[in-house]
């Protein structure tokens, strides 16, 4: 079997196992939808942005879909490999002739897919019960933007289990470092007009490039922006490639004692 | 034949603590090893070394041709390693995991067979997370063969199980044994040793103490017999001058004796001609246990001060 094909056959085996688990993978769908539904009733009709006045149930379509795409790799990355690395599941693999990168491929690949169907799920649910519309002549740079997202926030969430010390601390370390992002992005509450210092600070970062990104593939030019934001995919695969790089140098395959 | 594994003069530290501090030894293929020791005397550290799972410090080792160190793909196809502790993914079932695992190796077995070889036939499409401990230790064997592996790693593999589980997990590696399988294994229990093994070694901190065949090991083969009694109360002890080292002491007698036939009979014919019982009466050789807490215990309380009395019998036993 070519390596490529070990890679594809793990891809296989970690969706398996995630759907094995329906508690986790329902919350992993319902999560985002929940939030889209409290902040389409919180915020009501139509929401002041950055970009001018927007339906607030549009406006959270492809920000709830940010999220969910953040949580579907960065945070659910990091907290099962960080269990999966304390339960003795890595060191395991690791004895195997199975190349470190096909494990990690599968997992990415998985992350990614699960991340598109997260999306389309939202959009569907924005359709039916919101009346929003699918940018269709967006698709293109809408799901580039998902899929490059997704890759760049997987490798971080490998790069991060190398500080993270244990599985118990997984939560509170991936929530530390990606919950204040998402506010200061406005992923959450739409960001005002104007550059606040929290917002100069948020750009050095891929949250604010990704949630950005989305927007403006899934509005395009209904907030006079173009559909492809080249400058933000390039912050976000830097970023992607720094974690990558960390996790490369750093990762960890056994418990620390 | 080409020795499976050849260690030479390995040492392994960890900053100030040496964990391994010269350790020898050489496994034949088709042999069935075993490292026995007490918790923390090295044997973990030994064997995840072999397994290309931690650097060495220094030592020269070769694993069926390669140097685990290197992390060589071949080696890793040619091995089996059952951890001290490890995890199985707990969603997928007990077919399901092998078959996963047969995908890594070049020549894998078919996976009825090997779920036979470990017993596990009844739990085929059971989920990890449903089986029992001694299940879950048997699937652990069971991933490890799934790629055919002609050397097979053993750490603890029936450690915490229940009497029963124990036999049948001994029954097990005998099937692997006969498989052909060139098995090393640790464990700290001696009947472990004793009934798996074709040879022993005895580690304890961090060097080997004895090594040898289960039967021979320690001297246990030229060993005195031990014969020991009681003297019933108000009863006169024999003389001590009746049979060559003869113990008496507040009634009880120790002998320790080479010649255990001539032995016995002066002291029957003694007690029967005084009318006296031999409460009691036993008649030991050492056992493997005791061999090993000599090994063991005595080293520890000598704390290398000394050369333990014992260890010097052992063969391949290396000194800084």
């Amino acid at each position: 079997m070519s390596d490529l094909a070990l890679g594809f056959r793990q891809v296989r085996w970690t969706n398996r196992a995630f759907w094995r688990n329906p508690a986790s993978a329902f919350f992993t769908f319902a999560f985002p939808l929940m939030f889209l539904v409290i902040f389409t009733a919180i915020f009501g009709g139509t929401t002041n942005t950055a970009f001018g006045e927007i339906s607030t149930s549009d406006y959270y379509i492809p920000a709830i879909g940010t999220f969910s795409i953040i949580t579907a790799t960065y945070t659910n990355l990091a907290i099962s490999i960080t269990f999966l690395r304390d339960a003795g599941i890595l060191k395991r693999i690791r004895g195997t002739p199975l190349p470190a990168w096909a494990y990690m491929f599968g997992r990415i690949v998985h992350a990614i897919l699960v991340s598109l169907l997260l999306v389309a799920i939202v959009i569907v649910f924005g359709v039916v019960f919101y009346g929003v519309r699918v940018p269709t002549d967006r698709l293109l740079p809408f799901i580039v933007t998902i899929i490059v997202g997704a890759a760049c926030f997987s490798a971080l969430g490998l790069a991060v289990t190398s500080i993270v010390p244990n599985a118990d601390a997984a939560p509170a370390v991936v929530n530390a470092t990606i919950l204040p992002l998402l506010f200061l992005s406005g992923v959450f509450i739409p960001l005002q007009p104007g550059n606040p210092w929290y917002v100069l600070l948020a750009k050095f970062f891929p949250v604010y490039h990704f949630a950005h990104a989305m927007l403006a593939a899934y509005f395009g030019a209904q907030i006079r922006e173009a559909a492809w934001q080249w400058r933000d995919l390039l912050v976000i695969a830097i970023w992607g490639l720094f974690g990558a790089l960390v996790a490369v140098r750093r990762f960890r395959w056994e418990a620390s004692r | 034949m080409a020795a499976a594994i050849t260690v030479r003069d390995l040492h392994k530290s960890y900053g100030e603590l040496e964990a391994v501090r010269g350790i020898s030894f050489e496994i034949e293929q088709g042999e069935v090893f075993a490292l026995l020791g007490p918790n923390g005397a090295g044997k973990t550290t030994t064997v995840e070394i072999l397994e290309g799972f931690r650097d060495r410090t220094s030592g020269e080792i070769d694993v069926l041709g390669h140097d685990p160190r290197t992390r060589d793909r071949d080696l890793r196809a040619r091995i089996g390693v059952v951890l001290q502790s490890t995890g199985i993914d707990p969603y997928l079932t007990v077919a399901e995991s092998i078959e996963m695992y047969r995908g890594y190796y070049p020549n894998p077995r078919p996976v009825d067979e090997v779920i036979e070889v470990v017993g596990l036939e009844q739990k085929r499409d059971t989920r990890v997370l449903k089986l029992s401990g001694g299940q879950q230790r048997r699937l652990d064997v069971a991933m490890a063969l799934a790629g055919d592996p002609e050397l097979l790693f053993l750490d603890e593999p029936t450690t915490g199980f229940d009497p029963g589980a124990r036999r049948n997990a001994w029954t097990m590696i005998r099937n692997l044994q006969t498989l052909g399988k060139t098995i090393l294994l640790t464990t700290h229990y001696m009947d472990e040793a004793q009934a798996l093994a074709h040879r022993v070694a005895i580690i304890a901190r961090g060097e080997i103490v004895a090594e040898g065949a289960p039967g021979t090991l320690g001297g246990r083969d030229v060993a005195a017999t031990v014969v020991r009694f009681l003297v019933p109360v108000g009863a006169e002890p024999p003389p001590e001058r009746l049979v060559d080292g003869l113990e008496v002491r507040d009634g009880a007698v120790t002998l320790r004796t080479t010649a255990p036939t001539t032995a016995l009979h002066r002291l029957t014919g003694w007690a029967i001609d005084h009318g006296v019982q031999l409460d009691g009466l036993s008649v030991t050789r050492p056992s493997l246990e005791d061999v090993y807490l000599e090994l063991t215990g005595a080293s520890e309380s000598n704390d290398g001060e000394d050369e333990p009395v014992a260890a010097g019998r052992g063969r391949g036993r290396r000194r800084r």
